[in-house]
């Protein structure tokens, strides 16, 4: 039984367990792993109630390889990790990518490099969640900052995944993973649940053949399709291809597929903002201190607002273009030493100062330390 | 109660720390309709080291849910209470195990601190583990934050099914003695300062 | 008579001919291989459409890229956790996993006991050529100690892995092992295997003529497959402590472990959910 509607006390990592049960997860394969077991803990008790299967592997590359196999075999499927373990499976990232396997893989990121602290927080993985894999493509990474919206996009990762046939990373981290908060779980109406596009007909069928939205449909196995699935460079047949235009061809949809969809999958939520000439930007638990930053400098007479981004790939270029002629000063509050600043510069250009208040990991940025930074750059 | 609360409850791992936190924090969010966070704490030690939970209750939308200062200091351990007396509030409330925690002068600090031999009742009981729950119906009586209602319905879910009873038992027993306790104060309050 | 070459072929339904030829070497293993994996498949009267073969990456790892059937051709080293949450989704399909040895008991060696501990559904064909074909002749676990390699040009100073016996120690329900020159024993144990349930292992030893044979005195597939048949002796249920492969001494072929009971995961995770819920899987 997935979840009836109504009022639940979760955690970040429990919040996600049962969403993703909501969404239509059917199988989790995962290794332990510091500071997500609770949600792998959960799977495990949860899902044989729900008639799926709970797969404890012998690392992370064997998780990420086995819930891209259950998805070719029809099941809606989710790995969660850390750290250490999302870089064990960019290879098979790219795989996913590659082969267009709708997939979800929640990183709860820990302070790093390395081993770091593993029971602390971090958001140092940003930039891998792009780019962790080798060669051109484009994944979808999603950020929530509340336990509610850990349930919330736990959804829509797994909506987004199937729609565009593409790995959804929800980038959580430490702190959520461990919060509890109050979640609403919507009713069977208010639910939206997306399941990946089926071949129309048999008949001349190709497997990666796209529509017009670049989204090839995915066909089921065991009824007689008799499709290939490489990770190969490979032509609408899904044969091997080694030919330059083919290459062509195909990452270029890989890519466009997400870039053409921006609008669609980009979510921001910005607080404070329609007269703001100074703003915070934030991501994951750093949006909590931030929100209360922007309330007490507002008491100060500072207008300040702050922009929370919920979707960090593909980054909401468009988003910052179009408000960096009202902002005087961006002030990107990240605990890593300057990853999304990177992205806001570049959207931004020379149209507005930005500046990185970074944090190396272990805690969040204070309110007071945001503040600061606020009644600085506001004189 | 004021629009936020900050609640830290600590002693020893192995002490239902956690739990104590999480029906706290279920109590307000569930039961009361009130908004609430909590953290446990969270690192590689088991039983026997430092353990505390964080609880923050408002009556709006929490912005930030971590600790700041605290206005609740539920103790039940000394090390912990010498780690954490030095967070809480100027006219903060301290509770605590009076047969493991003394208090000393930086309890001055607190308006009013509240003392109950939460682990002996436990173990008179027949289990030293109920201690947390103990507390719990002691907090319950005397910040009011949480009705007795709200915070036993959070009881019943927070334990396991095969403890529920002495839990409740031990709910109980903790409320009454806080029930006393305010009477004696209330009748000593005029001969206080 | 003038040379003809064959129009169609009798097992020609089973692969993409669409995609032929193939990229295998002139002389190598894996093109025997697959005509025995048909032969059994025909012989176990296996439905195609209820087969999905997994591989992983190296010469045989095309193999999958060959069969008309649904097949997967996934990352380097990882075709079996790929199988393995495949065969989760869809009980109902026989999944046969088609790699090499560099693939599966190298660099996924790790994955390969696992799924025989925990008794995974999988047919397992292991085509071991005894190097790393496709990158160049590169020693592998597989390779004998002292075979010439392009990574071992002074002989190799390693011990290679017993596959039948590591398989069989990690728990496998099926192990046996043939060679690319015991066509006829290979199909008929292929077909054997496909009605066994559980983690099957059927090692294959293969010619690779290229680059293992052309540094080991056997020059051309030919040779190698006389040394196959010179230097393979048949021993049913042998002591699996002598099935280790050495370059001067009789390779030991045969079916070795044949377990019939033992349930599987994907039997143990289904009852599991029957146990928790209560109920028969499709209610």
């Amino acid at each position: 039984m997935s979840l009836e509607p109504g009022t639940y006390f979760f955690s970040g990592n429990e919040a996600v367990a049962e969403a993703a049960l909501l969404a239509g997860c059917r199988f989790f394969a995962g290794y332990p792993i510091t500071p997500t077991s609770e949600l792998a803990e959960r799977m495990a008790r949860r899902l044989p109630q729900v008639g799926g299967v709970f797969i404890q592997m012998e690392d992370e590359i064997g998780s990420i390889m086995a819930i891209i196999g259950a998805s070719w075999g029809g099941l809606k499927a989710m790995t969660a990790t850390s750290g250490p373990g999302f870089s064990l499976m960019q290879e098979s990232i790219g795989f996913a990518a590659m082969t267009e396997t709708p997939i979800v893989v929640c990183n709860v990121q820990r302070a790093g490099p390395s081993t770091g602290m593993p029971t602390y927080v971090g958001q140092g993985d940003v930039m891998q969640a792009k780019w962790g894999s080798h060669g051109p493509y484009e994944i979808i990474a999603l950020s929530p900052s509340s336990v509610q919206e850990c349930f919330d996009m736990t959804i829509r990762a797994f909506n987004l995944s199937e729609k565009y046939r593409v790995p959804v990373i929800l980038l959580m981290d430490e702190r959520l993973s461990h919060l509890y908060e109050k979640v609403r779980v919507p009713s069977k109406n208010e639910l939206i649940i997306i399941n990946r596009k089926k071949p129309r007909e048999k008949k001349g069928f190709l497997p990666y053949k796209a529509d017009d939205d670049l989204v090839p449909p995915m066909p089921p196995v065991g009824e007689g399709y008799h499709f290939h699935v490489t990770g190969l460079t490979h032509d609408e047949r899904g044969y091997p291809h080694m030919d330059p235009e083919v290459q062509e061809s195909l990452i270029r949809r890989l890519n466009d597929k997400i870039r053409k969809h921006v609008d669609d999958i980009v979510e921001i939520d910005t607080f404070m903002m329609d007269d703001a000439d100074i703003a915070i930007v934030a991501f994951g638990s750093v949006v909590r201190p931030s929100i209360r930053a922007i309330k007490l400098s507002r008491e100060r007479n500072i207008r300040a607002g702050l922009i929370a981004l919920k979707t960090i790939w593909p980054f909401p270029d468009k988003f910052f273009e179009d408000i960096s002629s009202r902002i005087n000063t961006f002030i990107v509050a990240e605990i890593n030493y300057g990853q999304v600043v990177r992205e806001v510069k570049r959207a931004i250009g020379d149209k507005a100062k930005v500046l990185l208040l970074p944090k190396m990991g272990g805690a969040l940025h204070t309110p007071e330390e945001l503040l600061d930074i606020l009644m600085r750059e506001a004189k | 109660m004021e629009n936020r609360v900050e609640i830290i409850i600590c002693g020893f791992g192995g002490q239902g720390i956690v739990r104590a936190g999480y029906i706290i924090g279920y109590a307000a969010a569930i039961s009361e309709d009130l908004e609430s966070s909590f953290v446990p704490s969270y690192g590689p030690e088991a039983r026997g080291g430092e353990c505390a939970s964080r609880i923050v209750i408002a009556r709006e939308k929490i912005d930030y849910p971590f600790i700041t200062t605290i206005d609740i200091l539920i103790t039940m351990s000394e090390p912990a209470y010498k780690k954490y007396v030095n967070y809480l509030k100027k006219g903060g409330i301290i509770l605590y195990d009076e047969d493991l925690v003394e208090l000393d002068d930086r309890a001055r600090i607190a308006s009013k601190t509240y003392g109950i031999p939460a682990t002996r009742i436990a173990e008179e009981l027949g289990n030293r583990i109920v201690a947390n729950i103990v507390m719990l119906g002691f907090f319950t009586s005397v910040t009011g934050i949480i009705t007795y209602e709200g915070m036993k319905r959070a009881v019943e879910v927070g334990v396991p099914a095969r403890f529920r009873e002495i839990n409740l038992k031990a709910f109980d027993i903790g409320y009454s003695y806080g029930e006393k306790l305010k009477k004696e104060r209330e009748s000593e309050e005029p001969l206080r300062n | 008579m003038p040379m003809q070459f064959v129009k169609y072929h009798v097992r020609d339904k089973y692969l993409k001919t669409d995609r032929l030829p193939h990229i295998w070497c002139p002389g190598c293993g894996i093109g025997s291989i697959l005509n025995a994996f048909l032969l059994g498949l025909e012989k176990a009267n296996i439905d195609p459409d209820k087969l999905l073969v997994v591989s992983g990456i190296g010469c045989t790892g095309r193999v999958a890229g060959y069969l008309n059937m649904d097949t997967f051709h996934t990352t380097h080293g990882r075709a079996i956790p790929f199988a393995i949450g495949l065969k989760i989704a869809r009980p109902d399909m026989h999944v046969v996993v088609f790699s090499g040895d560099g693939d599966l008991v190298t660099i996924g060696g790790n994955h390969f006991i696992h799924a025989a501990r925990r008794n995974n559904d999988l047919l397992v064909i292991l085509v071991n050529n005894l190097n790393y074909g496709m990158t160049g002749g590169q020693v592998g676990a597989t390779t004998p100690h002292n075979a010439i390699t392009t990574t071992t040009p002074y002989g190799n100073i390693e011990d290679d892995f017993n596959i039948p016996f590591l398989a069989a120690a990690a728990g496998a329900v099926y192990v046996a092992r043939w060679t690319s020159l015991h066509v006829r024993r290979l199909a008929w144990s292929i077909a054997e295997a496909f009605h066994r349930k559980g983690f099957r292992l059927i090692e294959v030893i293969s010619q690779c003529p290229t680059t293992f044979g052309r540094r080991n005195k056997m020059p051309n597939g030919l040779d190698m497959l006389k040394w196959f048949r010179d230097n393979t002796i048949v021993k049913h249920n042998a002591d699996l402590r002598e099935t280790r492969i050495e370059l001067n001494r009789k390779i030991v072929i045969g079916k070795f472990i044949d377990i019939k009971d033992k349930p599987t995961f994907e039997e143990q995770a289904y009852g599991l959910v029957e146990k928790v819920r209560g109920v028969k899987r499709g209610e």
